[in-house]
């Protein structure tokens, strides 16, 4: 049985946004998640300081936030966990062999709170790291609201080195 | 039936500055035919050209983007034309290489060729204009007036094979190239 650790520092919403903001991101590139549809996404929808881009499938919003690079731009992909792992070609492609800074934002639905992804009850969810690893893709968890001050930095990480990141949403924002 | 390297020819006699997005054969023939700071052939993965070609035309809505589709590719990426019809990029233009065949892969035949009507999916999408350019003649005399018509314009072209040219994927997909091209293109203003 995986074992559990109390989350007490709760994910906010506004701080995931805020931080967004702070890295310098305009255009958001979107399939609706439910981990941060409620508190993440519409609350960007609504917000003129960014431009939203809502796609049909996740594997073209990698693309787009490729373009919107090559454009200078700087972007961010949100999705689920079963998106990413549908967009595992594009992810090798354009992210990594075409060394594109790919920022996305997954959300990890029905993930336990304070378990490890690898230690998830779920096949699926315990695969994503270890599919991350293996594609040498950087991921780091949001899981708590601490973790929020990890964004920027990783951000800035992937533009500078030509890289891509995957924050991995870890429970759902308040 | 139009000629690639003819009608790729022909868009490099009405190019000025605009990006050109394209992928497999005619990306492979047109960064020979018509070399450019602004063509972009790094799309990755197959179906992705016209993803990459929104993401430019958002970016920079002061500059023309014409994305060179194939049939084979823009079956495996359908979904973008909502997406594109939605953002409605008003300074992107949509033509599609149709030659009813995944070429690089072999020559196999489309799913349903006879039937699929492309420009019927981009209408329904939502594309501001969608036509149909069938002879060179055409080609020639339609472009100038598609480059300043407000997009998104979806053009499906029928064309086949032409000239034989030499193949680069290493080229196509360069990150130094598209580094020069990210340059190139914020120096365009």
């Amino acid at each position: 049985m995986a074992e559990i650790e109390a989350v007490t520092d709760v994910l906010n919403g506004s701080r995931i946004i805020a931080a967004v903001k702070q890295a310098g991101i305009r255009f958001i590139v979107a399939l609706p998640d439910r981990t941060t549809s409620e508190h993440v996404l519409k609350p960007m929808l609504a917000d003129p300081d960014f431009q939203v881009i809502q796609v049909c499938k996740e594997d073209e919003g990698l693309s787009i936030c490729a373009g919107l690079h090559a454009a200078g731009h700087r972007s961010l992909m949100m999705m689920q966990y079963t998106g990413l792992l549908d967009s595992v070609n594009t992810l090798r492609g354009v992210a990594m062999e075409g060394k594109n800074p790919i920022c996305m934002l997954v959300g990890l639905l029905g993930k336990e709170p304070g378990v490890a992804p690898s230690k998830s009850a779920r096949y699926g969810l315990r695969i994503v790291e270890p599919v991350l690893d293996a594609m040498s893709v950087p991921h780091l968890l949001v899981e708590a609201g601490a973790d929020v001050a990890k964004m920027g930095p990783a951000i800035d990480k992937a533009y500078a080195d030509s890289s891509s990141v995957v924050l991995l949403v870890g429970a759902s924002p308040k | 039936m139009m000629k690639r390297d003819d009608f790729l020819k022909t868009l490099a006699k009405h190019r000025k500055d605009e990006v050109v997005v394209a992928v497999y054969s005619a990306a492979q023939e047109f960064i020979q035919i018509a070399p450019h700071p602004l063509n972009y052939t790094f799309t990755g993965a197959m179906g992705q050209g016209s993803s990459h070609a929104l993401g430019i035309a958002l970016g920079r809505p002061d500059k023309r983007v014409i994305v060179l589709d194939g049939d084979g590719s823009l079956l495996m990426n359908l979904g973008s034309l909502v997406t594109i019809a939605n953002a409605a990029p008003g300074n992107l233009i949509h033509c599609l290489c149709r030659n009813g065949s995944y070429e690089t892969n072999g020559s196999v035949p489309i799913p349903n060729r006879d039937k699929l009507s492309f420009t019927a999916m981009a209408a329904a999408a939502g594309y501001r204009r969608v036509q149909t350019i069938s002879t060179l003649e055409e080609w020639d005399k339609e472009l100038p007036g598609l480059m300043r018509e407000q997009g998104p314009v979806f053009v499906d072209i029928e064309m086949q094979k032409g000239g034989s040219y030499k193949e680069d994927f290493e080229r196509l997909y360069n990150p130094g190239f598209r580094d020069a091209f990210r340059h190139a293109l914020a120096g365009s203003r």
